[in-house]
């Protein structure tokens, strides 16, 4: 694929949003990236790292032209194709109406390699099956995806071991390495749509040094990973562990706050809002994110099936690494880390993983 | 995820806690359904759940069995006739009575577990000839819980079925046996290795029958249970159904007990 360099990412944003896109990108907002809508390449978190160690993120400003020079961030694309919160339905009287929320047209820019395999699997989940979901596949069709590859792995990142980055292959309509001096990007369009985009913007062709160079940062990226799994025979050998005395001492360290599901780019499971106005006593169906680590998840005949911290988080590293295969045909995790990163008392699935073989 | 508008034709309290309801659609016909699969049913405003089809009238729409036990199921056995609920399937796998055939028959429900099989017993006794020797047992906590009472005894009396009925707690009145439903596998006559068998009822319960049939010789790809588990969206789509490798909205609610067996007996699975 013809690949081409960019000074700046300033044309490339306008000409998104003169398309109708509203650009979301990494923004540096209360002490972490967050993706949030911006207006300009200035909106871009110039000079920002990250650190993230297990249970530990910490975002730093150096100096420097690079925008793109810290991992994966709370945020991945999930939040877009499958909001928190959605309304279903509303009934009144006889009536039943099913709300058809428009899918705004976003094109999200600085999403990572692990996070575009999460689109991945989130597209066979939700449309892979018999029962494929209308709204899921507007809100996917409206994205326009600028993925960026990985240059400084963060410190829980393992892609490396889940085959889906740091540089992406697949899935993408354009894909941009960030080089420094001078700072500019190289640019490799993944679809019509983005052939199209790069078409209407002045570019030069990439020359052998850029090319050279941006090989040079995924070569090295890939060289840094932060952790490691080992994969091998995992849809077997991982639900025969059930018995595992591995379960109950990470159960007496989880305090099943639900993070590490709420910030995964592939957990898709949710439970139901039901409410009634007291104005003209329209009933409304709400469908929001939850979590297999709340107890009346798996209630049943007045008891959780689940009632320990064991079999909870066992249902959560099983299910990911493991039964996932069995349902989708393929992993549940991508290795991008935020389950580490962002876990209370820094539980680490890498570790657990080790200690459970 | 959209349900449809059913109406309430017809509303019959069965227990003290358990309504029996027939619903049609408000508009357009009523999906056709096989024996063992459930539909979800939305009380406006309240919430939705899984409830086994146990029969379908003419010209089209299905009977339904609820027990209130919560809020949801509550709000449905207080609706009355003419009002109208949501309604969404039929969903899941149902019973292969196909594989049934020129075999004995034994269908064995816990409680509420007879609902789904309700119309299993319907086909028996409408082919008589196409199965062998036909049994059902059922276990319940006490005789005011048994449900389908005069189904049982149609089917006992018009039909030819043995029928069985154990309680756990009898009254002053009750006459019959008192204990597990699998002590009813004692008093029924069927040729193990020539036995197809239905079960429904809670975990527990299916675990014993199976176990007891299977130690008989039944063949466990002939023992199909149903299997309840937490649905919220019966579709694959809210994950609270899973039980290991399964999604029993999807892959079951019925399964045969070579599947189920290793997954049922993996503690909190
Ligand atoms: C495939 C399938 C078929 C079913 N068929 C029938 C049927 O034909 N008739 C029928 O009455 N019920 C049936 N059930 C059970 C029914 O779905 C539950 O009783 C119902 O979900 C309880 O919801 P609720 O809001 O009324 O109670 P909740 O407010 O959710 O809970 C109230 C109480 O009921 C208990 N409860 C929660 N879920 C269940 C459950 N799945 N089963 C039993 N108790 C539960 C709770 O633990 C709590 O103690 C079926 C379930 C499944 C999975
Ligand atoms: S790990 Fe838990 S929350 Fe995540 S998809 Fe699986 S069951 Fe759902
Ligand atoms: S983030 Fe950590 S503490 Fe919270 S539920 Fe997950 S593993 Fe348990
Ligand atoms: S009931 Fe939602 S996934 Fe099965």
């Amino acid at each position: 694929m013809a690949a081409f360099v960019l000074d700046s990412l300033e044309p490339l944003i306008a000409e998104l949003r003169s398309r109708g896109f509203a650009v979301v990108g990494p923004v540096a907002r209360g002490g972490v990236i967050r993706m949030e809508e911006i207006s300009s390449a200035a909106d871009l978190p110039r000079g920002a790292r990250d650190e993230q160690t297990p249970g530990r993120y910490r975002l730093s400003t150096h100096d420097g032209d690079l925008m793109f020079d810290y991992a994966a961030s709370p945020d991945s694309a999930k939040r877009f194709t499958q909001p928190p919160r959605q309304t279903l339905i509303r009934m009144r009287r006889g009536d039943i109406e099913e709300v058809e929320d428009e899918a705004p047209r976003l094109a999200l820019l600085g999403i990572r390699p692990c996070d575009l395999a999460a689109l991945a699997v989130q597209d066979r989940v939700f449309l892979g099956g018999r029962h494929p979901d209308p709204a899921y596949r507007r809100r996917r069709e409206a994205l326009f995806l600028v993925t960026v590859n990985c240059a400084v792995p963060g410190g829980t990142c393992f892609c490396v071991s889940m085959g889906t980055g740091p540089k992406a292959t697949k899935g993408f309509d354009l894909a941009l390495t960030e080089l420094a001096d001078p700072h500019r990007f190289v640019v490799e369009a993944g679809s019509e749509k983005g052939v199209d985009v790069l078409g209407a913007l002045s570019q030069a062709a990439a020359c052998d040094d850029d090319l050279a160079a941006a090989e040079e940062v995924s070569r090295i990226a890939a060289e840094h990973m932060g952790r490691q799994v080992d994969t091998e025979g995992i849809q077997q050998w991982l639900p025969q562990a059930h018995d595992s005395p591995r379960w109950s001492d990470v159960a007496s360290r989880c305090l099943s706050c639900t993070n590490c599901t709420m910030v995964c780019p592939t957990c898709f499971c949710t439970t139901m809002e039901d409410s009634t106005s007291l104005s003209d006593g329209t009933a409304e169906r709400v469908e929001r994110w939850d979590s297999c680590f709340t107890l009346d998840f798996s209630e049943l005949n007045g008891s959780p099936v689940r009632g320990s911290g064991e079999g909870r988080y066992r249902q959560w590293l099983t299910h990911k690494f493991a039964t996932w295969y069995d349902q989708f045909g393929m992993s549940g995790c991508v290795g991008c880390g935020r389950c580490i990163t962002w876990c209370p008392v820094g539980i680490d699935v890498t570790e657990e993983l080790a200690n459970l073989r | 995820m959209t349900p449809a508008p059913y109406r309430i034709r017809s509303r019959r309290p069965d227990r003290a806690d358990t309504v029996t309801l027939t619903l049609e659609p408000v508009d357009g016909a009523c999906p056709s359904f096989v024996p063992g699969q459930f539909t979800m049913l939305y009380a406006p405003g309240v919430g939705e759940i899984p409830i086994s089809i146990s029969g379908w009238f003419r010209p089209g729409g299905y009977v339904q069995t609820i027990r209130a036990v919560g809020a949801v199921s509550r709000a449905l056995c207080h609706k009355r006739r003419g009002d109208v609920i949501g309604l969404r399937g039929p969903y899941g796998t149902g019973w292969d009575l196909s594989a049934a055939a020129g075999l004995d028959v034994v269908v064995a429900a816990g409680g509420l577990g007879l609902a789904p099989l309700r119309p299993v017993v319907r086909e028996l006794t409408a082919h008589p000839s196409l199965y062998g020797r036909a049994s059902v047992i059922v276990g319940a906590r006490t005789p005011a819980t048994v449900i389908y009472p005069q189904d049982l005894a149609r089917w006992h009396d018009g039909h030819g079925i043995d029928v069985q009925v154990t309680v756990d707690h009898p009254d002053q009145a009750w006459t019959g046996p008192v204990g597990l439903v699998t002590h009813l596998l004692d008093r029924i006559v069927f040729e193990p290795r020539r036995t197809f068998a239905f079960v429904c009822g809670p975990d527990a319960m299916i675990k014993a029958t199976a176990v007891e049939l299977v130690r008989r010789g039944v063949d466990p790809r002939r023992t199909a249970v149903l299997l309840e588990r937490n649905m919220k969206c019966g579709i694959g789509r809210c994950g609270h159904c899973q039980l290991g490798p399964l999604f029993v909205c999807l892959d079951g609610p019925v399964v045969t007990y070579d599947v189920a067996a290793p997954l049922l007996a993996v503690r909190e699975l």
